[in-house]
């Protein structure tokens, strides 16, 4: 592993709540990631992965420690500069999907690129490609609500790589898939990783974690193995 | 994000919920509506008061002794009552440009009543008035048809009349046939010389229901030779009406040797200080319309706040996605403070859009009259209860840290 690894946690911890009924989340998490890299973090229910991943996106901040972004200290950045962070360097896919609702598609695709003050021209040409590459150019004008569980998560999918970010952040992607499904979606993370961009995924699935460069395994709040596999 | 965007972003917002925006939209108009409606309400009745003011006559000053014209004032014997009674001799004495510089003109007031025929129709005038021609002017009494009496039909005492609009219509079915023709009242023949135009009427008595003759004439041939009725004053100037009235007050207390130590026994009104008093009435019930209207747009706004708070509330968990996709701080709340200031401006809109067309209509037997700042006030009330209400809860959405937001239920 280089210095200047992409991703940089040192010894963070994450504690919900205080006193007697302290939830310690994270028990003190260090990982570097490389650019380029694809990790898969597995680990029992409770251990701790969402927490972690929510650090990594910058969505919540770590108890203690110091996470490092990209060469910066994101505990130093404006609330401001970590919007723009979450917007053009991260791409988030999110277990529950997290559409917007009564909004098309089409729209959820484009708000990263609005966020990232894209001409309409440009965006609706970059959404439009990124729901061809998930197979559902077809499905532009549907609300989340008129889509499948699995439309739904390739649309998530497709609004993570609309900015094509340097990393992409994906929180069981393919829990809600079926067997085709999950084949798709893998396939086009193989091919995001295969173009640079650096993939972190947590999962339950042996399968997905196979296709990972390298797993990582945590269990109550720590990493407990750490191997590249492939 | 371009403006465009913030737009399209609240609009689509506003749209998702139509009958809770429609409902809220509803309470602004309403609101502003009400305040533009009530203060023109106001607003126009003060008006309609004041132009039956200055139908009476402007800068006009009204002498009669206290008591009644003539009678016996009160808690004075006799002689007293003769002593103070109202003369021609006071007319010419305060027709005098040298005693009264800022009195325009004076004319004397008798007043009678008596029965006018004209063949077989006969009709009974509340008030036969007989004066000089300087009468018509100070009163704001304009000849319709035919003309006035002039001044040598005084000094001739001449029988003429001039009648009231209802005199003539009930004499001669037409006004404006009794010009030129004769009318009896009480013994004597009078030729008709002119018609009033008509007047509106400023209390319970018809207005038009008089006649006019020259002074000299009623009291050759109906009143005979007691005291004036009233004295009817008219100022040189709207701001000289105060210095007229001293005036008028110190020649006659001279005139009739008033002792010092004594109240006055003549009663001046001045139609400036009735218009002032009913001016200051007027104002102070649009005040009072406006307060009822102000809180009706108090109300709307909360209305506002309350969509807005149950709307962000909702909507937490877009928020937090919205956040996690890199919308900064001030573009969530720039989306929510659209949304309510378009809430609080279509309302706004539609409020004075109804205001306009429901003020076109007599309200309570008042014809509205739109006092333009009024609109301008209400529709800039309505945006800042928008913004100011709307930013209240906009700033608790956008000061979420995304995780939370994200994990609101
Ligand atoms: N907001 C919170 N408040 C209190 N405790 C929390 C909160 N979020 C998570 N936790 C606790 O932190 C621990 C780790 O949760 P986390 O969501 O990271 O688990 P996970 O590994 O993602 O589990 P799963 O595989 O079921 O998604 C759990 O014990 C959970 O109860
Ligand atoms: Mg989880």
């Amino acid at each position: 592993m280089s210095a200047d690894a992409l991703i940089d946690i040192r010894d963070v911890t994450k504690t919900y709540g205080a006193g007697e009924t302290a939830v310690h989340a994270l028990r003190g998490v260090s990982l570097r990631v490389d650019a380029g890299d694809y990790v898969a973090v597995m680990g029992s229910s409770g251990s701790g992965k969402s927490t972690l991943m929510n650090i990594l996106g910058c969505l919540d901040v770590p108890t203690r420690g110091e996470y490092w972004l990209d060469g910066n200290n994101v505990a130093q950045l404006s609330e401001d500069q970590q919007a723009l962070v979450r917007g053009r360097k991260i791409g988030f896919v999110f277990q529950s999907f997290n559409l917007i609702p009564r909004t098309t598609a089409l729209a959820n695709v484009e708000l990263p690129l609005t966020y990232a003050h894209l001409r309409r021209a440009e965006r609706r040409r970059r959404a439009t490609h990124a729901l061809e590459l998930v197979g559902l150019a077809d499905r532009t004008d549907h609300r989340p609500n008129q889509l499948s569980g699995g439309q739904q998560q390739r649309v998530a999918i497709a609004r993570a790589l609309a900015t094509e970010p340097r990393i992409l952040l994906a929180d069981e992607p393919t829990g809600n898939l079926d067997a085709q499904s999950t084949d798709e979606v893998l396939g086009m993370f193989d091919e995001l990783n295969a173009e640079g961009r650096t993939i972190v995924v947590i999962t339950h699935e042996t399968e997905v974690a196979a296709r990972a460069r390298r797993l990582v395994r945590v269990a109550d709040g720590r990493i407990v193995a750490d191997e590249v596999t492939r | 994000m371009t403006p465009r965007d913030l737009l399209g972003a609240a609009l689509r917002g506003l749209s998702a919920n139509k009958l809770r925006s429609l409902l809220t939209v509803l309470g602004v108009s309403i609101g502003v509506g009400a305040v533009i409606v009530l203060v023109a309400v106001g607003n126009g009745s003060g008006k309609a008061v004041q132009s039956r003011l200055e139908a009476m006559g402007t800068n006009l000053l009204t002498v009669s002794t206290s008591g009644g014209g003539g009678g016996f004032a009160r808690g004075q014997a006799g002689p007293s009552a003769q002593q103070y009674a109202l003369t021609l001799a006071d007319v010419a004495a305060l027709s005098d440009k040298n005693l009264a510089p800022d009195v325009a003109s004076v004319a004397p007031v008798m007043t009678t009543s008596g029965t006018a025929t004209n063949g077989d129709t006969s009709y009974t005038i509340n008030q036969v008035i007989g004066t000089t021609p300087a009468y018509l002017p100070a009163t704001n009494t304009p000849v319709g048809s035919g003309q006035a009496f002039t001044q040598q039909d005084v000094d001739a005492a001449a029988r003429v009349i001039v009648l009231g609009q209802t005199t003539a219509s009930e004499l001669f079915g037409r006004a404006q046939a009794a010009v030129g023709q004769t009318v009896k009242l009480g013994a004597v023949d009078f030729e008709v010389r002119g018609v009033l135009a008509s007047k509106d009427s400023t209390g319970f008595n018809d207005p038009n229901a008089t006649a006019i003759v020259p002074i000299s004439t009623l009291r050759a041939t109906q009143a005979g030779y007691g005291a004036l009725s009233q004295i009817v004053v008219q100022a040189a100037g709207k701001d000289r009406v105060d210095l007229a009235q001293a005036e008028v007050t110190q020649l006659l207390t001279a005139r009739h040797q008033v002792p010092a130590d004594q109240t006055s026994p003549f009663r001046i009104t001045n139609s400036a200080q009735i218009l002032q008093t009913s001016q200051d009435t007027a104002a102070t019930f649009t005040a009072l319309l406006a307060t009822v209207a102000a809180i009706s747009l108090v109300v709307g706004g909360i209305g506002v706040t309350n969509i807005m708070l149950v709307t962000v509330t909702e909507r937490t968990r877009e928020i937090g996605i919205r956040k996690a996709l890199g919308a900064r701080r001030r573009t969530i709340l720039g989306q929510f403070l659209i949304e309510a200031t378009l809430l609080s401006l279509i309302g706004g809109a539609a409020g004075v859009g109804a205001a306009l067309i429901v003020t076109r209509f007599q309200l309570a037997g008042v014809e509205p009259v739109l006092v333009p700042s009024s609109i301008g006030l209400a529709l800039g009330v309505s945006a800042a209860v928008g913004l100011f209400f709307g930013s209240m809860p906009a700033h608790r959405a956008a000061g979420l840290r995304p995780i939370d937001a994200l994990r609101h239920e």
